[in-house]
């Protein structure tokens, strides 16, 4: 039996706002039928200042599902759209007092069946570019398609590399088998061999490197796609850098735009290459970047 | 009220004449068997009674075709590896896509290592296509590995009959009977398996104790080397207790077999007709014609089966589930994904496991709680409306995901 917290047993078995809301005007449907979780999530929102008045979600889900879909719909009330979409799938989770790190995904699918209904009653279309992978690491809940993009992205030729880069690892260390496993996978798609014992590559964060030189160099890395944006429209704007997450503000053309996932997870991998660390980027706005990104 | 324990499948509990049987073992029978003095002699004794117990309930021909080991996993993982290190000249496996991760993780293993496995498929209601396996035997096949009954829907596979092909072939046979021994008469003398995996806690013996049967004349490596224990074939100080245990209650599975084949069956017959009847889209999964007389795994469509779990434990009542969420996996059970059953009920399949010890009065609080159960959890699923499923379930609700 899962280790649930009393807070989302409270939540599951009284869910609060269950069912259909006759008169909303934002609805959000995500989620994969084959993981066994889906949501549809309803939001009444007073036009004039964009306030949710009132929240319901339906789900085809399991426990953590239910909590989560409930613990969000209450947590939204009463707030703008934009103050909602600041809710992030961790906040969920801390919201109901934590989630088995196997359940994470389920508070996951509450932010994105949030975007998703933010989008709908924008007249926006929402998609979700996202492929969750089976999960390896229980310690971090990271799963195998963000180790396998982190391992590609950055070269990387050892579990202690997976380790600085992700966190996978970092914990128990039951896990290696498996970041072993991907590593040889990825690594013989570049024509390289995995090596046990191969020497970490330098600290995920150089020494030496201050606060101030990251921030130079993430404002340089944008610098040099923002050319790029203008020519569609846009643009980027760095908002805040809070450890390893980088919030930005999109606008323009871009914000919420069908490209502005594929835009951002572009820049990431830029400014991973750049910093030689792990970093994930965050839009401030309506977004739609991938749920591999937003991974806690 | 007391639990209402209808996960047998999943493990028994301890029968409390096989805990007796047990106990003078941890105390004053606290010998080694291998010892020269009288310590060691009674439990020496002791060890061989059990072993002419289990021999009896399978009826295997000699008492020496039964090896203890820690569990129905090692017995398992060293009848494979076992019948792949003595015919190194054969580096082919066939098993099924719906067998125990006990051989589907080892298989994935020996997979990577160089050998060929070969997975027969099953139909929509769990049967296997013998013709498929007729096709895939060949001089290259090492062992083939084929669960005697499942141990999500109960269903049997012809391991008699494709002990006889395998035979034929020149490949040796195991079967992973975890979930079949004490439910079903056997007897083995008068096959042509060769290796067969038990379990001792699914037979109201104690958990961490296992046998390998071993047909005489079947070439074998040990996957354990050490000391002279099981002649040589598992090294390793006996389990005495657990083995004193495991006799005892193969003994009384063999004495309630009669009972388990009527009276047990008639229950779960019951359970499942009464939940079929009130409850509207259910079915059962897997062959209800040919299964285990206790297991009964009913798909409820358009919910999730870690939430009927909760609830029904909410009424005390356990029971098991093939959903994704249950197993921490991202994808529902591979038994029920293989039998070709759709995303919206495989999610939503419970396995009610019955024993000789469940009763009347605990299948008819199960009847009265589980309709309750699914109309609750319905009223908040997309895919329901009202009495009955939304007029298009697939289009009332088709959520964006990649
Ligand atoms: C069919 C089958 N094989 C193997 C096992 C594993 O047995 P054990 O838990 O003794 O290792 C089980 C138990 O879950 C089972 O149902
Ligand atoms: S599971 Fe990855 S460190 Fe523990």
């Amino acid at each position: 039996m899962w280790d649930y917290s009393d807070k989302v047993k409270e939540h599951f078995f009284q869910p609060r706002n269950a069912g259909v809301l006759a008169d909303a005007n934002g609805v959000g449907d995500v989620g994969s039928i084959s993981c066994g979780d889906a949501l549809r999530l309803m939001l009444k929102v007073e036009p004039e200042t964009d306030i949710i008045l009132d929240a319901h979600f339906q789900t085809f889900g399991c426990g953590s599902a239910i909590a989560s879909s409930s613990a969000l719909t209450e947590m939204i009330k009463g707030k703008t759209l934009d103050e909602a979409l600041k809710v992030s799938n961790q906040d969920i989770a801390d919201y109901l007092d934590g989630l088995p790190p196997e359940k994470m995904h389920c508070s996951v699918m509450g932010r994105e069946a949030l975007q998703a209904a933010v989008a709908n009653y924008r007249g926006e279309v929402w998609s979700d570019d996202h492929e969750e992978g089976a999960l390896v690491c229980k310690c971090f809940a990271i799963d195998a398609v963000l180790i396998e993009e982190t391992i590609r992205a950055n070269d990387l030729t050892s579990v202690q590399d997976v380790t600085n880069y992700t966190k996978a690892g970092g914990g128990c260390s039951s896990c290696h088998e498996g970041i072993e496993e991907i590593l040889v996978k990825v690594m013989s798609e570049r024509g390289e061999a995995f090596k046990p014992g191969t020497p970490a590559k330098e600290e995920a964060k150089p020494a030496g490197m201050t606060n101030l030189q990251r921030i130079r160099k993430i404002e340089a890395v944008l610098e040099m796609v923002r050319p790029q944006l203008k020519r569609d429209g846009g643009d980027i704007e760095l908002v805040d850098v809070d450890g390893k997450t980088i919030y930005v503000n999109m606008t323009g053309a871009c914000a919420g735009c069908q490209m502005e996932a594929l835009t951002l997870q572009g820049i990431q991998q830029k400014l991973m290459e750049e910093l030689k660390e792990f970093i994930k980027i965050v839009p401030t706005k309506a977004g739609a970047l991938s749920r591999a990104t937003c991974h806690p | 009220m007391e639990g209402i324990y209808f996960d047998n499948n999943a493990t028994t509990r301890v029968d409390e004449a096989v805990v007796e049987a047990m106990l003078p073992y941890f105390t004053e029978q606290f010998g080694n068997p291998s010892s020269m003095h009288s310590f060691g002699n009674k439990v020496g004794l002791a060890i061989k009674k059990a072993r002419m117990q289990v021999q009896e309930l399978l009826g295997a021909e000699h008492d020496s075709e039964i090896i203890f080991t820690s569990c129905g996993t090692e017995s398992d993982s060293t009848a494979i590896l076992s019948a792949l290190k003595a015919q190194p000249e054969r580096k082919e496996i066939i098993t099924t896509t719906v067998e125990h991760p006990a051989i589907l993780t080892l298989c994935a293993y020996l997979e990577k290592e160089g050998y060929k496995v070969h997975y027969l498929k099953v139909d929509g209601k769990g049967r296997l296509d013998l013709d498929e396996y007729k096709k895939l035997l060949s001089d290259q096949t090492a062992v083939v590995s084929v669960m005697w009954a499942n141990n999500e829907t109960g269903t049997f596979f012809p391991v008699v009959e494709m002990a006889e092909l395998a035979n034929a072939a020149g490949a040796m046979f195991h079967t992973d009977a975890v979930q079949a021994v004490g439910k079903v008469p056997l007897n083995l003398k008068d096959t042509k398996i060769d290796m067969l995996s038990v379990s001792g806690h699914k037979l109201h013996a104690p958990k961490g104790i296992g046998v390998l049967y071993l047909k005489r004349g079947t070439r074998f490596r040990p996957l354990l080397r050490g000391g002279h224990q099981e002649r040589g074939r598992r090294a390793g100080t006996e389990n005495t207790t657990s083995i004193v245990g495991l006799g005892k209650a193969a003994e009384m599975a063999l004495e309630a077999m009669a009972f388990e084949n009527t009276e047990v069956a008639r229950l779960r017959d019951k359970l499942e007709a009464a939940i079929l009847a009130k409850v509207p889209r259910s079915f059962v999964t897997g062959n209800p014609d040919n299964r285990l007389p206790n297991t009964s795994n009913i798909a409820f469509e358009f919910i999730e089966g870690e939430a009927i779990l909760l609830l029904l434990n909410k009424f005390g009542i356990a029971a098991s589930s093939g959903s994704a969420c249950t197993s921490g996996s991202l994808e529902p059970s591979h038994v029920m994904r293989a039998m070709g059953i759709p995303y919206t009920a495989a999610h939503g399949t419970v396995r009610f496991s019955l024993s000789r010890y469940s009763t009347e009065a605990e299948v008819d609080r199960v009847i009265a709680v589980v309709p309750e159960i699914i109309a609750q959890l319905r009223k908040l699923s997309p895919y329901w409306e009202g009495d009955g499923p939304a007029a298009e379930p697939e289009k009332a609700f088709a959520p964006t995901y990649a």
